[in-house]
């Protein structure tokens, strides 16, 4: 197998806190190549948006104790230092964050914060890098962008403005986008269009992206593989189709239950998952997920409070989970049953 | 659904806010027309959905039924009263019949009152002692909303936020209302924690007979909880129909373009229908003539810029399914979407 293009190897981040220690990722693998979507679903505190930041670098040494392997292109992340990083945040890797106007610096034009991203990178003129900006504008959908370039932050609307942040994040073409909720602010209309916009830059320029989202739908759109996590650790893993419509773990197939559909039986109560996410201070022993479970009766010998199950990945599918894949089959035959009639 | 004597009907509302400006003397210079013009009614026991995108006046809707905010114009009849300017002393009865459900489970709890000061709060104002004392009362609210009864003593901070938003139902079903107008109820919760809100809220509405008007922009938990929709677009409703009809045979275009932008979470079901409106919903505060709605619609044309539809029941619909367009979709109508990227057809 080649080289994938970013690799996390049981990747852990801790927070020492007044309070003790937040174990918020807790053994985290994943792969992805250049070209691909990975979405990442999990509620919060999952350790969805802790994962990418530490790709990133951006947690603060000073609490936080980082563990295990991020390679990205071959490049080790987690001990490297912060000016090697600095040259590649904006420039090989970028995030999108979810809410662009926080994001966005009000005292600065657009076009200046787009263009001081590219002149650090590549030391173009000033004017080059205006040039740039008003390209990249353009090509994220701005209209008139040679007059828009110079307007600030409180003068664009949300859409434009996660566009502008979108524009920002590809001005030096990375190689790998990290995008955090990067539609949960915006209305249904402009989200189609955000992720419509995304979908057409990954074709163009082959980005790796990783989509984090809590949001199932929006994984069913963008994702080309899916990432579920619950308490710091990856429950599920497989593509978008396997995940969504054959669920392998008991926390994947709760939530797409308890979600109502545009089609589905109105009169029916929906089926939550009971109980509140864990707290990672305090998580609960063997699988995090048990406390909120409905089937650890199932499983011999209270395996699933004193055990924590684990993640067997075969062709990038797999679950972590005590069940039998007998015992899975019978318990989940009613969820094809109930959802697509 | 029309029917004699509905327990609220609304005719005409619209609330306008004034911008001021001006130097050295402020004087009003514009309005942000956030409602203008609505009819609806709410029967009793009955859940409405008013569902739109942000900035289309369905919050502003809320405020002004529960009267929190003036209206402009228009009016408001509760139970046959006239509420539209009623004053403190003529709103003080009804008060007590419509509660509010609010969006932030965090913010709409005083975190230096215990949950049973809390839900207890609105029996004390309304000088209302229930058979057994209030505490009594709280005890069986917290069971109602599936919480522990020997919790009133703790405060907002020792629960989670799905808690916390059953503290807010029960601090809503604390006076018996007729009419609760819950905004956004569950957009702040987690996706799993959602389901169990929403359930509550449907147990309430069938067991006690609560009339809802439930504001959200997730249409899909829109149609799981209210038999009947209204969508807004800009401050007008554009199309409203009991849930079957709007949601299978949308007649505006802004309902057929919104659902067919609803992210689905399959992905082995047919491809569906995608339509992409270009461009943002314009400013309210200068609104496009005619027809709200044209600017981003690809059936627009002269009359829609000249006239403004009114809400009817077009050829073809049920009774009591009303949209105000000049030219409604049809079933087979291929809508021509316009690419959403195309930045001229925005500007």
């Amino acid at each position: 197998m080649s080289t994938p293009f970013l690799s996390l190897r049981d990747l852990k981040v801790h927070f020492s806190t007044e309070d003790g220690v937040v174990k918020a990722v807790d053994g985290l693998s994943f792969d992805l190549e250049k070209g691909k979507t990975l979405g990442i679903v999990g509620e919060s505190g999952s350790g969805k948006s802790v994962t990418n930041m530490a790709i990133l670098g951006l947690h603060d040494p000073r609490n936080t104790t980082m563990d295990g392997e991020i390679l990205l292109d071959g490049k080790e992340l987690i001990h490297a230092s912060e000016s090697e990083l600095e040259k590649l945040r904006g420039n090989k890797m970028s995030m999108i964050f979810q809410d662009a106007l926080a994001s966005l610096s009000p005292y600065h034009t657009i076009g200046a914060q787009i263009a001081e991203t590219y002149r650090k990178h590549t030391g173009v003129s000033k004017k080059e890098a205006r040039a740039r900006a008003i390209e990249m504008l353009r090509r994220v959908g701005i209209p008139q962008p040679d007059i828009r370039v110079d307007d600030y932050p409180h003068q664009f609307s949300g859409g434009m403005r996660q566009r502008a942040m979108i524009a920002m994040a590809l001005v030096c073409d990375p190689e790998l986008l990290i995008a955090d909720e990067p539609t949960t602010a915006l209305d249904v209309t402009v989200q189609a269009q955000i992720m419509d916009l995304l979908k057409d830059l990954q074709q163009e320029f082959g980005t790796a992206i990783i989509f984090i989202t809590h949001d199932l739908g929006v994984i069913a759109d963008i994702a080309d593989d899916v990432l579920v996590m619950y308490g710091g650790r990856c429950v599920e893993r497989g593509t978008k189709k396997q995940v969504l419509s054959a669920p392998d773990h008991p926390y994947t197939l709760g939530l797409l239950n308890s979600m109502p559909s545009l089609d589905g039986a109105v009169d029916v109560p929906l089926s939550p998952i009971p109980g509140s996410p864990p707290s990672l201070l305090n998580p609960p022993s063997g699988c995090r997920f048990h406390p909120r479970c409905g089937f650890t009766e199932k499983v011999t010998g209270g395996l699933c409070s004193t055990e924590r199950p684990a993640l067997e990945v075969a062709e990038g599918r797999g679950s972590a989970c005590h069940l039998t894949a007998d015992q899975k089959r019978d318990l989940f035959a009613d969820f094809a049953a109930t959802r697509h009639n | 659904m029309s029917n004699t004597n509905p327990l609220l009907d609304v005719s005409g509302l619209t609330k306008h806010f004034p911008i001021k400006g001006g130097f050295p003397i402020r004087r009003t210079v514009g309005a942000v027309q956030a409602v203008d013009g609505l009819d609806f009614q709410v029967a009793e026991g009955e859940s409405l959905g008013l569902v739109g995108e942000s900035g289309c006046g369905k919050s502003t809707t809320g405020r002004l039924i529960t009267r929190l905010l003036e209206p402009t114009g228009g009016k408001i009849t509760y139970r046959g009263q006239d509420i539209t300017h009623a004053g403190r002393k003529g709103l003080a009865p009804i008060r007590s019949e419509i509660q509010m459900i609010f969006q932030d489970p965090y913010a709409s709890l005083n975190p230096r009152q215990t949950v049973g000061k809390i839900i207890s709060g609105p029996m004390e104002i309304n000088d209302i002692n229930p058979e057994g004392g209030r505490e009594k009362r709280v005890r069986e609210l917290l069971e109602i909303v599936g919480l522990n009864p020997e919790h009133f003593n703790r405060f907002p901070h020792e629960f989670s936020g799905g808690q916390r938003q059953r503290i807010g139902v029960a601090r809503a079903l604390a006076l018996e209302p007729k009419l609760i107008v819950a905004d956004e109820p569950v957009s702040a919760l987690d996706v799993s924690i959602q389901a169990q809100v929403v359930n509550l809220l449907q147990k309430v509405q069938r067991e006690l007979g609560i009339a809802f008007v439930f504001i959200a922009h997730d249409l899909a938990i829109v149609r799981h909880f209210s038999q009947r929709v209204a969508v807004m677009y800009l401050g007008k409703i554009v199309e409203i129909a009991d849930r079957e009809d709007l949601y299978g045979n949308p007649r505006h275009p802004y309902t057929r373009a919104l659902l067919s932008a609803v992210p689905e979470a399959t992905v082995d079901a047919e491809p569906r229908e995608r339509i992409r409106l270009a461009g943002d919903v314009p400013s309210p505060i200068n609104p496009p003539t005619g027809c709200r709605f044209r600017t981003r619609c690809w059936k627009a044309t002269e009359k829609c810029a000249t006239e403004a539809p009114t809400l009817v029941q077009v050829e073809g619909n049920k009774p009591g399914h009303l949209t105000a367009c000049h030219y409604p979709e049809t079933a087979d109508t291929v809508p021509a979407p316009r690419l959403a990227k195309d930045p001229e057809a925005a500007a």
